[in-house]
């Protein structure tokens, strides 16, 4: 039985077990990764999973189950055992699935498959991370030893169905190499790493040229030192400025605005960050890591302003939080086997503006380029920030020495409304994606 | 659910025999293997959620499969599936195998051991995952009671009950055929206060491997109450200061400060590889004096404890610091027999899905001598921090952070102000050497701690006594 046929039979048992509603997602996926050390081969792994996930309605209570057990028979305990644990929790007038017009119509095919990872073989996947690890190792002579360099890709398939008589399904590919060098000059070690991930095989970076970036980032950290405490402009660098990022679109998700643990909480319409800022959400990307044709209660994916100018124009929504706050779902419903659906975004970036990461640099007199971010110092309640940092200091408008145990602090409401400059450098290297950003004034907490 | 002896559990639920999985095992070590394992596992994962006074939403999550591995040298090969029949074990093993294939040196079997039988921490009469759903939600009501009357400013109370039964069997090429059942508990509560625009949280919970009626005595409600606590302390707090500065922790949670500080820095992959910043610094001094740390998975009951790791190995008392001097690593199969060092028992993995690697279990302090309040008499200007939330470590240069959540002043020898949260942030090799007081007082935490690594997550436990730190940097926004 294909995936599709899987999920809606799911949904078919649990209705006739007792739910006034169904939806049923079903996924099946397979995958090799390497790691390969010192030129040898550490780790091979692969990898084969199937997995069902059901939620169902039974009167207004809600309950999710999952299994790996595929079989006629599983399936139907699993429907009625889903059946009996939403008759135990409380009843919620706003539980259910999505309005039936808001469901995609039409599934876009948006290229989120490579067939070539039904071909990948060890021999292959080895040799590219060879590859990377190798022009790490060679970038200088201070890089002495390695925690070494991966490459996997994985394909599968996911398919979502529903009692209001949605299926529907879609398969994607997912390809990665990353290599972690060591360097060490008078007895201190530094680690770096740089990646390349793609859907598609030949859109990764060169494995040469991965390597080569992870090893520049590492001896560039050799000899880092501590900054005095005090107050100074911020620039993130691309990795780092998609973090903020990451913590705006939780802050935005529907789920947290519902709950009252957002920042951004009754925000909307108001000016949340600087005129510099616009920020988009846009699930059809050809071949972006974060595409999908419809959201995961299969509502429509459409191209989303959030951040227009500053100005907070939409939340992210299932669902569940757009009935809660009285407004339309965004089609941005993320979805596990096991637990309800929250909201998250898709490909989520920062419009790119007119500076060069190196106008940028130039235009601080003193102050940090962060190139790393470490903890989990950030209250999405309060927005309250401060997290361990490492990077490079600016003098005189040129990157000089690097600095390392020292933390960067502030709150993300101020730090977005402080973004005084946009880079022109956006790139989409991962579903979150951010150009290198300039904070006026942050916190710096160090000797 | 009734599962007394994991290795008939899994031979009839998977049709399987002993004399069949010697085979498997035969095909894996064929050629040119050190070793060979397959790793069975059955997991059920219970959850219950409350928000707005009622639980609208239960979870109930069944995973199984199988990992088959063989270790060649330095090398790994690993193949889970799912799906598990004989069919897909010898798939497995032939696929994890191909890393012997080409393999430059000689097979060899220098398995370290010890004769050791497994321990017995956590036999439940009544396994937690038999409660019934209408109980828990029982509890979560009355804890959810329990924080709003703490205070009308608290607007909402967030909750959640996890309830895990997982069984394992791990049978090797050497000889291990060895089960364990492991029943863990979690319960976690956050409360939102709330005082005009000014909106703060305050977040505690705990578990174990515990029977659900451990927290049917009061625990639950208690729980609530310290949520309702924080987050009512955090609507008065000030800013963080920002700088380096005298820290005291206060006792149990804080043992953060070990897990990420040395305990990263001490697993054996990394020294193995020389990656550490511990690296080649056995009997050398990492910390005063005043300090021992351990790392302890036999204590019965909490929720870093095994009876064995995921290799089979019982687990032991390791001690990894004695007197500031560094005595031991942790170690999993894979590396203890590469370094020539003994087994520990920490070789872990999240899931069948995943290798096992050198992970900590419970690790903590040793009780010092001072009173607590001494300690803190004895600063002058300073921070005392009693509740963190998360920590991460560089594992390579020794870096550390660790997230205050809740956090005073301390002024003249006493206690101020309450002040935001901030990340404090050090050196790893350094930062125990840097302590001055260790107080009388050693507290376990309270049994919520996940420690994530490579991707993987496995339950652990910290400890500490009160401490006092001469010098760590924090990292609030007052400068």
């Amino acid at each position: 039985m294909d995936l599709r046929d899987l999920a809606a039979d799911l949904v078919a048992r649990a209705c006739a077990a007792g739910a006034r509603a169904a939806d049923a997602l079903v996924g099946e996926s397979e995958g090799l990764s390497v790691a390969v050390r010192l030129g040898e081969v550490d780790r091979l792994k692969r990898a084969r999973q199937r997995r069902a996930g059901l939620r169902v309605i039974v009167g207004d209570s809600t309950a999710i189950v999952s299994t790996a057990d595929l079989s006629p028979p599983a399936l139907d305990a699993l429907a009625r055992e889903a059946c009996a644990l939403a008759r135990a929790t409380a009843p919620d007038p706003h539980a259910g699935l999505p309005d039936p017009a808001d469901l995609a119509r039409e599934q876009p095919d948006l290229d989120l498959y490579d067939a070539a990872v039904e071909e990948l073989e060890p021999p292959a996947a080895i040799a590219r991370a060879r590859e990377a690890e190798a022009a790490a190792l060679a970038f200088a002579p201070e890089v002495t030893n390695s925690e070494g360099a991966e490459f996997g890709g994985d394909g599968g398939q996911v398919a979502y169905a529903s009692s209001l008589g949605f299926a529907g399904a879609y398969s994607g590919t997912h390809w990665g190499l990353s290599v972690s060098p060591v360097a060490s000059r008078n007895g201190t070690m530094q680690r770096d790493s740089w990646y390349t991930a793609h859907r598609k095989l030949d859109a990764l970076d060169a494995p040469a040229s991965v390597g080569r970036e992870a090893a520049r980032r590492a001896v560039r950290r050799l000899g880092a030192r501590r900054v005095p405490t005090g107050e100074y402009p911020v620039v993130f660098d691309p990795e780092t400025a998609a973090s903020l990022l990451r913590h705006l679109a939780g802050a935005i998700a529907g789920p947290a605005l519902y709950r009252r643990v957002s920042f951004l909480l009754g925000k909307l319409g108001e000016a949340i960050a600087s005129p510099h800022v616009t920020i988009e959400d846009d699930p059809l990307r050809p071949a972006g890591s974060g595409s999908r044709p419809f959201d995961g209660e299969g509502v429509a994916s459409r191209r989303l302003a959030v951040v227009d100018a500053g100005v907070l124009r939409s939340y992210l929504l299932d669902a569940y939080s757009a009935r809660r706050l009285g407004l339309q779902p965004t089609g941005h419903a993320a979805r596990g086997f096991g637990d309800a659906p929250g909201a998250a975004p898709t490909n989520f970036f920062l419009a790119p503006g007119p500076h060069t990461p190196d106008a940028i640099i130039a235009s601080v007199d003193a102050g940090l380029y962060v190139t790393e971010l470490i903890g989990f110092g950030v209250n999405g309640v309060t927005g309250d920030y401060s997290r361990g940092a490492a990077g490079l200091w600016i003098e005189r408008g040129e990157l000089g020495y690097p600095v390392e145990e020292i933390t960067i602090a502030g709150n993300l409401l101020a730090m977005f409304r402080g973004i005084v400059m946009v880079g022109d450098d956006l790139v989409f290297r991962h579903a979150i994606a951010a150009p290198t950003l300039k904070v006026e004034r942050m916190t710096v907490a160090g000797a | 659910m009734d599962v007394t002896d994991p290795r008939r559990f899994f031979l009839e639920r998977f049709g399987l025999s002993a004399a069949a999985l010697d085979s498997v095992l035969g095909t894996a070590l064929e050629r040119r293997a050190d070793h060979a394992e397959c790793f069975f596992e059955f997991r059920v994962n219970q959850t219950a959620s409350l928000e707005e006074g009622v639980v609208k939403k239960a979870t109930r999550n069944v995973s199984q499969g199988v990992g088959v591995r063989v270790l060649a040298g330095t090398r790994t090969g690993y193949a889970y599936s799912d799906e598990v029949s004989l069919e897909r074990l010898e798939i497995a093993a032939r696929t994890a195998r191909f890393i012997a294939d080409e393999r430059s040196d000689n097979p060899s079997l220098p398995v370290p051991s010890g004769p050791r039988a497994p321990h017995d921490l956590y036999a439940l009469a009544e396994p937690p995952i038999d409660t019934p759903l209408t109980d828990e939600i029982a509890l979560l009501q009355r804890l959810d009671a329990a924080a709003r009357a703490a205070d009308p400013a608290i607007t909402n109370v967030l909750a959640g009950l996890g309830i895990e039964h997982r069984v394992v069997l791990v049978v090797n090429s050497a000889g291990v055929f060895v089960g364990d059942v492991r029943p863990l508990i979690h319960l976690s509560v956050t409360c939102i206060a709330e005082r005009g625009t000014n909106r703060q949280q305050g977040t505690y919970g705990g578990g174990g491997r515990l029977p659900f009626s451990a927290l049917t005595d009061g625990r639950a409600e208690r729980f609530a109450r310290e949520a309702a606590r924080q987050a009512l302390t955090n609507l008065d707090a000030i800013d963080a200061p920002a700088g380096t500065m005298t820290v005291v922790l206060g006792p149990g949670w804080p043992g953060i400060l070990l897990h990420e500080a040395i305990g990263h820095g001490l697993e054996g992959d990394f020294n193995r590889k020389r990656l550490s910043a511990f690296t080649d610094r056995i009997g050398t001094r990492v910390a005063s004096e005043l300090c021992t740390v351990v790392d302890d998975g036999t204590i019965p009951l909490r929720r870093g404890s095994l009876n064995v790791d995921d290799e089979g190995t019982p687990t032991s008392r390791t001690i990894l610091i004695e007197k500031g001097i560094l005595r031991g690593y942790l170690q999993d199969r894979l590396n203890a027999s590469l370094m020539g060092m003994p087994l520990t028992g920490n070789g872990r993995r999240e899931s069948f899905a995943h290798m096992p690697m050198p992970r900590m279990t419970n690790t903590f302090m040793l009780a010092g001598e001072d009173a607590p309040e001494d300690i803190l008499r004895s600063v002058d200007r300073g921070l005392y921090a009693v509740s963190f939330g998360g920590g991460q470590v560089d594992i390579t240069s020794g870096k550390f952070v660790f997230s205050a959540s809740e956090a005073y002043l301390i002024e003249g020898g006493k206690l101020g102000r309450p002040v935001k949260g901030a990340t404090l942030i050090g050196n790893g090799p350094d930062v125990l050497q840097r302590i001055s007081r260790v107080g009388g007082d050693l507290q376990l935490d309270e049994g919520i701690g996940t420690c994530g690594k490579d991707g993987q997550s496995v339950p652990v436990g910290v400890g500490l006594p009160t401490v006092r730190i001469d010098g760590l940097t924090v990292g609030g926004t007052q400068a």
